[in-house]
């Protein structure tokens, strides 16, 4: 991947933070460090390596993305307005009576959303479950699958996972937000996970490990995935939940988190910044 | 739809029937596909299933992971038929059901197999009572009782093509012959298989049985009781349920299920609004499952034909 691509995905995932901010902004608070922690797989999975068409959100054929952990989107929703699956400005409807962004991911309200999850954990099923029936409609597509690290706790994860392998769903990529932090603190302090990476090698996948945050890297770990096999893939993602403001990235509570007009000025104005310098 | 009941049972297993129903479903559907927790041996599907891994998947010790996976299979286009004992069909997936299935308008069918009492000798872990009021409150629903093989049939190859989720809560052993073979029971409705003037007895299931039986001991004592099967107990047949009460002026309802939630609450629920009458019921009251045969356990939580009748007596009593 050349440098000029590389910018323009980071570029692509500055706007994705910028729609992120838009959203949650307009109802003054929201799920602001999930959503910012996955903005460079976004960009990278929407701009290089998912085959969609955005005229055709429903078109059988096209690459699918599970976010399983749907409390993250507002981040989904910023990356489809910028892909023009919607109006950008319907970005501030979120979460207002009859809207059609709720905060969790919806599949019958939005389009360009391919599964409603919420619940944490049922995501990983239902994407075997449309892996497995894509491949036996005979469709060359491929699933991406996002989890959450907090999320892991969730046995269904663990019996999907175990699914994936038997079934040898190699057109399925699970990507692990790794962002150490769920809702209540510190992952880690809260129920240990050990090692994703040995976890997901174990339970059949073939995994590697990249900085999260680095659309190079993310790029070139998904360029793998495309191969097929008889494995489905893992991409441990290193992420910093928050990633891309830093005051946000330092607040410990970061989960939910309110966004007031002059956060809101100063986080965009930051970002706004570092757009300019990418395309300058 | 033919009556032939005789007070005999059908010589066909309720569980060679589904062994046979399902693989000719998917046989004649290619959108349709099977998913079982590990129990293919239990309804008679295994060796379809080894036949054809693809068409007939067996997800393992994983309800809820089965459910999800079946909604998962809905978005890519397919009709899915889960199954498990209904337990685990029932509870132990519900919320994936529930939110991976019914809310995200993923349908499915749901087979939960050994209803209530019929689970006897697997205990009480095994034995729902509840399944039929849990799955009543998912939204745009079915809710399905076969009181026979052929009705078990007639509704399985209705439910797959349905919308939403729809739960079939089937026995897996012998039933009494109910209707003729090849006979259709329209979901939505319920079926008079006795006419009476005194007392109607709503009932689902092996319960229903047990009212053909109360009816004709009832009849031998100058009381005449009609019987109805309400083997669509949702949506539930409430014209025929609200002219059967009117006409008799008294009801009794028979389940193998809680009295809370099943369907005695649904006919009390048609009835309160449309026409309120004398009810009672014979179900059970409020308590869990426990070991045991099933003759053994329809007397021990009063299930049998005659604490129907003993209910028909003194619900007459209070017109």
């Amino acid at each position: 991947m050349d440098q000029k691509e590389v910018k323009a995905l980071k570029a692509f995932a500055v706007r994705i933070r910028l729609a992120t901010l838009e959203a949650i902004h307009s109802l003054g608070s929201g799920h602001l460090g999930g959503a910012l922690s996955i903005a460079d797989v976004m960009a990278v999975l929407y701009g290089r390596e998912m085959n969609i068409r955005v005229e055709d959100p429903t078109w059988p054929e096209r690459d699918k993305l599970v976010c399983s952990k749907g409390h993250a989107g507002p981040g989904v929703y910023g990356t489809l307005a910028v892909k023009g699956y919607f109006p950008y400005e319907e970005l501030k409807t979120l979460n207002k009576g009859g809207t059609r962004l709720p905060s969790h991911c919806d599949r019958n309200k939005t389009p360009g959303i391919d599964a409603t999850t919420g619940s944490l954990g049922q995501g990983t099923s239902q994407a075997c479950g449309l892996a497995l029936g894509d491949r036996l409609k005979g469709r060359k597509n491929r699933v991406f699958l996002i989890v959450g690290d907090g999320e892991m706790d969730e046995g269904q994860c663990w019996e999907a996972f175990s699914f994936a392998a038997a079934h040898k769903l190699s057109n399925l990529v699970v990507l692990i937000d790794w962002n150490k932090k769920q809702l209540d603190g510190v992952c880690d302090e809260i129920l240990p996970m050990g090692s994703f990476v040995e976890k997901m090698t174990v339970f059949g996948f073939d995994t590697v490990q990249v900085k999260g945050n680095d659309v190079a890297a993310i790029a070139e770990a998904l360029e793998r995935t495309r191969q097929g096999g008889d494995k489905p893939y893992a991409i441990v993602l290193d992420t910093v939940k928050g990633a891309g403001i830093e005051e946000v990235e330092n607040t410990l509570m970061n989960h939910s988190m309110p966004v007031n007009d002059e956060k809101f000025e100063k986080w965009t104005g930051e970002l706004k910044a570092e757009l300019a310098a990418l395309e300058g | 739809m033919k009556i032939v009941y005789n007070g005999e049972m059908d010589e066909r297993l309720c569980k060679t029937v589904l062994g046979e129903t399902i693989p000719a479903i998917l046989e004649s559907d290619p959108d349709t596909i099977y998913l079982d927790a590990d129990l293919m041996s239990c309804i008679g599907t295994l060796k379809y299933g080894a036949k054809h891994p693809d068409r007939a998947i067996d997800c393992g010790i994983a309800e809820a992971n089965m459910a999800g996976v079946a909604a998962g299979l809905a978005m890519a286009g397919f009709k899915p038929i889960i199954h498990s004992f209904g337990i685990f069909a029932s509870r132990r997936c519900f919320d994936q059901v529930f939110l991976s299935g019914g809310y995200a308008k993923n349908d499915i069918t749901v087979l939960g197999s050994d209803p209530g009492v019929t689970a006897a000798l697997n205990g009480g872990t095994h034995m729902p009572f509840e399944d039929v009021a849990l799955y009543r409150v998912v939204p745009g629903s079915t809710v399905l009782e076969p009181s026979d093989p052929t009705c078990l049939i007639s509704l399985l190859k209705q439910a797959v093509d349905r919308p939403g989720i729809k739960y079939l809560r089937v026995g897996r052993k012998s039933m009494a012959r109910i209707y003729a073979d090849g006979s259709e029971l329209p979901i939505g409705k319920a079926t008079v298989l006795r006419d009476g003037t005194d007392v109607t007895l709503f009932a689902a299931g092996i319960m229903v049985h047990e009212a053909l039986q109360a009816a004709a001991s009832l009849e031998k004592q100058g009381i005449s009781a009609a019987v109805v099967d309400c083997y669509s107990i949702k949506p539930l047949d409430a014209e025929t349920v609200t002219a059967m009460a009117r006409k008799t002026g008294t009801v009794v309802v028979a389940e193998n299920a809680n009295r809370h939630g099943g369907l005695y609450s649904a006919v009390l629920e048609v009835l309160a609004e449309s026409c309120p009458v004398p009810a009672a019921n014979v179900s059970v009251e409020d308590e869990f499952g426990e070991v045991g045969s099933q003759s053994y356990l329809q007397q021990r939580f009063g299930l049998t034909a005659a604490h129907i009748e003993e209910q028909a007596k003194a619900v007459i009593g209070r017109k």
